[in-house]
């Protein structure tokens, strides 16, 4: 009857199989995917209505819009990340298993930034065609903004997820609960995309994309820290 | 082998859950083989495993893909083989690649003890093990009783009616109101030493 193994190879076994296990069932069904793709789809068609026609007021509001986007939309996919666990009651069994339960963050983490990625990869380019972008000059800094700012949104939404995956309207609780936490990555995001987009004028887009690096450290050390006390109720 | 029976909401699940670490106590202080169950949590996760009233069970993961979950969370050897062997032994070995979702209650509750045959505990918590089951599953829930006492580990049973366990408890006790009517001795590996006031 020996332990369970222990240190960083036991550690990041765990790891990868949370994020497995999550991608895994949601490459089953697909249910939450295709719904937060056409979710992203609909917001930025109808943020294109409301501001009309002009081809340089769409342009300039892109950078926004992208990122409005991504934040409701992939709200709806940290939700589902918990759901799975709340079946059956699968998160209990979760909790259970030996080791550290900063691991199990960890995982989700992986699985929701791959999920939101995905979603970016189609989002991106229907902005583009949307909103008359042209493909930027820039575009490995624009990568780079999306990969910082999402990184920012999901650490901060794995988090809130888990906090509110106990509660029963936690559908309505979630984005109460996370999105004043976004406002400075939402600001700083925008702010290196629009710049990268619009043009680089003042130069703006490092101060931004420090800044968002700074809030994902932030953001990553505290929320890592903080699951295991939030996940345990 | 320690039996705990009551009534409904007596606290015996509770009991249970604080044993396994799924629940901080809120008061009094409890140790298993010596860890405390508050500062020594992490450790009391690696002795125990808890056969729960829920399955646990991942609905969109096949039998197999449950368990191997299981085998990389717990850090045990997932090879295919091991898994099949583990599931033909509580009666799933023909489902394998079938959705969890898609078992019966009954069926669910087998991969959950399929879980349970991954590792050694050294402290097996029961929570109604025989509810779902046929007598085959209440069999093989004996089985496994009988295996972990074998080899030196202890058994935590809860349950309305222990008739089922063929293995007779070393002591049974009944919860009431959240307090055990009757003494636990020192000594038990799992020792409940302090009670709320």
């Amino acid at each position: 009857m020996s332990g369970p193994p222990t240190g960083n190879d036991a550690a990041w076994r765990r790891v990868r199989a949370v994020a497995w296990k999550d991608l895994t069932a949601e490459r089953r069904t697909k249910a939450n995917f295709n719904a937060v793709v056409a979710m992203a789809a609909m917001i930025l068609l109808l943020f294109g209505f409301a501001l009309g026609p002009d081809a340089e007021g769409l342009r300039n509001a892109a950078a926004g819009v992208l990122w409005l986007t991504i934040l409701f939309s992939g709200v709806l996919a940290f939700n589902r990340s918990y759901q799975l666990e709340l079946e059956a009651g699968a998160l209990e069994q979760l909790l259970l298993y030996p080791g550290e339960r900063w691991t199990i963050y960890v995982g989700k983490l992986l699985a929701n930034l791959t999920f939101v990625f995905l979603m970016e990869a189609i989002a991106l380019p229907l902005t583009g065609v949307l909103y008359h972008v042209a493909f930027p000059e820039r575009w490995l800094e624009v990568l780079g903004v999306l990969v910082l700012g999402t990184v920012g949104f999901v650490s901060l939404g794995t988090l809130y997820a888990a906090m509110a995956s106990r509660s029963r309207s936690r559908e309505v609780l979630l984005p109460l609960l996370l999105f004043p936490m976004l406002v400075p990555v939402l600001i700083a995001a925008s702010g290196a995309t629009a710049a990268l987009l619009v043009g680089d004028v003042m130069g703006d887009s490092s101060t931004w994309i420090r800044l968002l690096a700074v809030f994902d450290v932030i953001f990553l050390i505290g929320s890592t820290w903080a699951f295991p006390f939030v996940i345990e109720g | 082998m320690l039996a705990i029976i009551g009534h409904n909401g007596s606290g015996k699940s509770t009991l249970l859950r604080i044993v396994a670490t799924a629940l901080r106590a809120t008061r009094g202080s409890g140790s298993v083989w010596d860890a405390d169950l508050v500062r020594d949590a992490v450790a009391i996760r690696g002795m125990v495993a808890l056969l729960s009233t829920e399955p646990g069970v991942y609905g969109d993961l096949t039998a197999l893909e449950n368990l191997r979950f299981s085998a990389e969370m717990l850090g045990v050897d997932g090879d295919r083989r091991r898994l099949l062997a583990a599931l033909e032994r509580v009666g799933l070995g023909v489902e394998g690649d079938e959705r969890a979702r898609n078992m019966s209650s009954g069926m669910q509750r087998r991969l959950s003890i399929a879980r349970l045959l991954l590792r050694e505990p050294r402290v097996l918590l029961l929570d109604e093990p025989f509810n779902s089951l046929d007598p085959d599953g209440a069999a093989l829930v004996n089985t496994l009783m009988r295996e972990t006492r074998d080899r030196g580990g202890s058994v935590l049973l809860v349950a309305h009616d222990v008739s089922r366990a063929e293995a007779l408890p070393d002591r049974t006790v009944e919860m009431n109101d959240g307090f055990l009517v009757e003494d636990v001795s020192v000594g038990t590996p799992v020792a409940v030493v302090e009670r709320a006031p």
